[in-house]
């Protein structure tokens, strides 16, 4: 069984216009997948259906089934989906009313989880070391959030979210927001946060896909195009699109 | 060429002048605010000792007595301090929670048509004349209880109240990233822990400047608490009493000419604290100020 | 279940507006139908006559309406001069300087000072130097109240008028001024017909305020019912004469008064309407 299965995904705003359009594709577990496609081609839409985030705007359809672990979160409650992929976006998001330490514990605040303080401080700190950001803050746990810089913040919005052992971490292009340098931080990581979790990331940085992919999806007016290992894909793409796409002719 | 020196020069000249019109007259528009304060200390800086705080209002007999005698108007506005605390407090209990969830769902439900039509009235209810709504607190209240009470005038107040908190709550949660909800839900929380545990946190800084300054907004209010609080001598925490406030009470020193010399500490009172609570307003959104 | 409960709640306080907004009007109208069956809602209107001796009883509101339109377009008239310039002034000249906005706000507080103290001061200030102009022997009156209240006004005319001009496009002035325009052209010829619509709006709402001002006026017009003659002729606002008659009312007198109010919320709902919905489109 795979960890992740997308049986015929559709997802649209409007009736009739399908912004996802049958997509269908398996996920095996301790993989980064990347899901490459111009603006617009229903890639972040994908990403935000598997935890059903997608449903925050107005009139939305989903239809097929998006199976975790077996289950079709289309079914599951809401919030038990998102607790169990966790999701990393554009811009860093850290809440701006607490400290480092309550960021990384937010998730279980919100839910209403008590923990002892050794609970706590194990948490914070493996999810802090887990995104390399332990030494640089820990002996500012108590100042907020938004005194770090943008790379900072983004890695502690991973820690957060990493914070409540997510089976899944979805990404929506976690560094479209920042500069290189900590572009290239945050990628080291995710090769290391591959040996414990699973990644799906969208990008639309295509040497970014080829640096740390496994697995990559090329979407286009939301069609999955193609779905194959990167390697393959970037060496020998199987559909005329994703080579224009590839070699720049449009994107 | 048929364009002359001269007009250029007349059109410069026109510039420079609208330009110190302008400077002078925003100049003198500040005026009124001082002189209004000066006038205010200097005729009544005199009143302002301790008993002025701790004594209730004089009646006309003693006053008079001691105007006589040349002494200082014994007595001070203590029934008018616990007055207006007493209104204003229960002005505030009512408003602020319907205000603030009002707020919210105006800005949770941007499109929707019924938020449309909220908007509207609020902005309708902000408009009612202070007078009206004292007729209003006075029909609701005063009428079915057969009397004026200090309930009646902070239901008035409470519907003055109301509009400012419900529009200043929706416009500091439309100030606030998207992002910080979604990075919420995306935890898992449920949509009321995003709004109670995130969002309105994040936002305390310009719900409670909006708080201070609708209270600022309705505390020198006098029309509408005539018509329904109406007065009282002695200090009265019975809510369904008639009770005094400091506006009420500069109402009445200015209508009786042995009290007269006390409108002004009182009013000198009255505009001190409703400054400081915009000061202090002004300072919680600099401090607050969303990133 | 949680979320729900707590959805339900936000309703009902959006709701509570609809149903307090629905009550205020029943309860007016209710409350002002003695009123209007006995004299008929036209009569009502256009009768001048406010006579509360038992024998001759009857009210109309006509005084009224014209004292509170003359004494409101009066001061909008008067607060044009000082809150034009202000509004320029932060929201042109020294629009997003430190000096602006220690202007807008000194000028700003000038709505926090209640119409109490406005009364007081107009009473003890002004109304001896109208009396010393020889104006007026009591120095009551229109004129009086509607400088107080042009002063009261300014703030809520200048704050919006300068958000309006501040949003002119940079692109539209620059236009101008590549063309060799003086600053005053730039603002007459651009800015001002850019703005001209919000500006408009913005002292609609203020004349709003100004018509059911309360206190201020009701301690300067002079209390009279009559219609005023002239600019330094007494008289009363709606406002005011149910702040001066209120207390003791009862029976069809009280039912007029309510009818007063009614009006004036009629007038003022109108008044505001219109500015808001200009506000709106202009914004949008």
């Amino acid at each position: 069984m795979r960890l992740l299965e997308l049986n015929r995904v559709c997802v649209s705003y409007t009736p009739g216009k399908n912004a996802v359009n049958n997509v269908s594709a398996a996920i095996g577990e301790n993989t980064i997948t990347a899901i490459m496609g111009p603006s617009g081609c229903g890639k972040s839409t994908l990403l935000r259906a598997i935890n059903r985030m997608h449903e925050l705007y107005p009139n939305v359809e989903t239809t097929g089934e998006i199976l975790l672990k077996g289950k079709n979160v289309l079914r599951m409650n809401p919030m038990e989906v998102r607790r169990r992929a966790g999701m990393v976006f554009q811009r860093p998001n850290p809440f701006p009313t607490m400290s480092i330490y309550e960021n990384v514990l937010a998730g279980y605040k919100l839910n209403g989880i008590r923990l002892g303080k050794n609970e706590r401080e194990e948490i914070v700190e493996t999810s802090l070391r887990n995104v390399a950001l332990w030494d640089e803050v820990k002996d500012t746990m108590n100042k907020k959030g938004s005194f770090l810089s943008g790379g900072q913040q983004q890695r502690l919005c991973i820690a957060r979210a990493l914070a409540l052992k997510p089976e899944l971490l979805l990404m929506d292009e976690p560094t479209s927001a920042l500069d290189p340098i900590s572009t290239n931080r945050i990628e080291e990581l995710l090769l290391e946060l591959k040996e414990q979790f699973t990644i799906v990331i969208v990008t639309h940085n295509m040497a970014q896909a080829a640096r740390i992919s496994d697995y990559s999806m090329f979407m286009y007016l939301g069609d999955l195009v193609e779905y194959d290992t990167t390697k393959q894909m970037f060496t020998k793409p199987g559909d005329k699109r994703t080579e224009e796409y590839l070699s720049g002719v449009f994107g | 060429m048929g364009y002359g020196v001269s007009k250029l020069r007349f059109r410069n000249w026109k510039n420079k002048a609208f330009y110190i019109f302008v400077c002078v007259m925003s100049g003198i528009t500040m005026f009124p605010l001082f002189f209004i304060i000066w006038e205010l200390i200097k005729k009544g800086y005199k009143q302002f000792n301790y008993s002025f705080f701790t004594e209730v209002a004089p009646t006309s007999m003693d006053a008079m007595l001691a105007k006589m005698s040349d002494s200082v108007i014994p007595g001070g506005v203590l029934n008018g301090i616990t007055g207006s605390l007493l209104i204003l407090g229960m002005a505030i209990v009512f408003a602020i929670p319907v205000g603030i969830l009002a707020g919210i769902y105006l800005s949770e439900k941007k499109e929707s048509r019924f938020a449309g039509i909220i908007r509207f009235l609020t902005d309708l209810v902000q408009g009612i004349p202070s007078i009206v709504v004292g007729i209003i607190a006075y029909a609701w209240v005063v009428k079915p209880m057969h009397g004026y009470s200090a309930l009646a005038g902070s239901v008035a107040l409470a519907i003055m109240m109301l509009p400012l908190v419900i529009r200043s709550t929706e416009e500091t949660l439309n100030m606030l990233p998207v992002s910080l909800k979604e990075a919420g839900l995306a935890l898992g929380a449920s949509y009321t822990n995003v709004i109670l545990k995130i969002l309105l946190p994040s936002a305390f800084g310009g719900l409670f400047t909006g708080i201070l300054l609708a209270v600022s907004r309705i505390m020198g209010e006098t029309a509408p608490l005539m018509l329904t609080a109406l007065g009282a001598a002695a200090v009265n925490w019975d809510w369904s009493k008639p009770t005094s406030s400091l506006p009420l009470l500069i109402w009445e020193f200015y209508n009786d000419p042995n009290l007269i010399d006390l409108i002004w500490s009182s009013s000198l009172l009255l505009l001190l604290l409703i400054l400081t609570l915009n000061l202090i307003a002004k300072q919680v959104a600099n401090k607050w100020k969303i990133q | 279940m949680k979320d729900k409960i707590f959805k339900s709640l936000l309703f009902f306080a959006a709701a509570l507006i609809l149903i307090l907004t629905a009550g205020i009007v029943y309860s007016l109208v209710i409350r002002s139908t003695d009123a209007f069956a006995r004299f008929g809602f036209w009569q009502f209107v256009t009768s001048p006559e406010w006579d509360p001796r038992p024998e001759s009883e009857h009210y109309g509101a006509l005084s009224f309406i014209v004292g509170t339109l003359m004494t409101s377009v009066l001061a909008l008239f008067f607060c044009i001069p000082f809150s034009f310039p202000v509004a320029l002034f932060t929201g042109e000249y020294f629009k997003g300087k430190k000096v602006a906005s220690l202007v807008g706000s000194v000028v700003n507080l000038l709505a926090g000072i209640p119409s109490i103290v406005y009364g007081l001061w107009g009473f003890y200030t002004l109304r001896p130097i109208i009396i010393s102009l020889g104006l007026n022997e009591q120095g009551f009156g229109v004129l009086t109240a509607s400088l107080v209240l042009a002063i009261m006004i300014i703030p809520y005319a200048s704050s919006l008028t300068s958000e309006f001009l501040s949003m002119v496009p940079n692109d539209l002035k620059e236009g101008a001024y590549s063309l060799g325009a003086t600053r005053l052209e730039v603002i007459s010829r651009v800015s001002f017909p850019a703005a001209a619509s919000g500006i408009l709006a913005s002292y609609i709402l203020a004349l709003g305020r100004a018509l059911g001002e309360t206190m201020a006026v009701t301690m300067l017009i002079g209390n009279t019912n009559n219609i005023p003659s002239s600019l330094i002729d007494t008289g009363n606002t709606m406002a005011s004469v149910i702040a001066n008659q209120f207390g003791e009312a009862s029976g069809l007198k009280l039912s007029s008064l309510i009818a007063i109010g009614l009006l004036l919320f009629l007038i003022t709902a109108v008044i505001n309407s219109i500015a808001k919905l200009a506000m709106k489109r202009i914004k949008s």
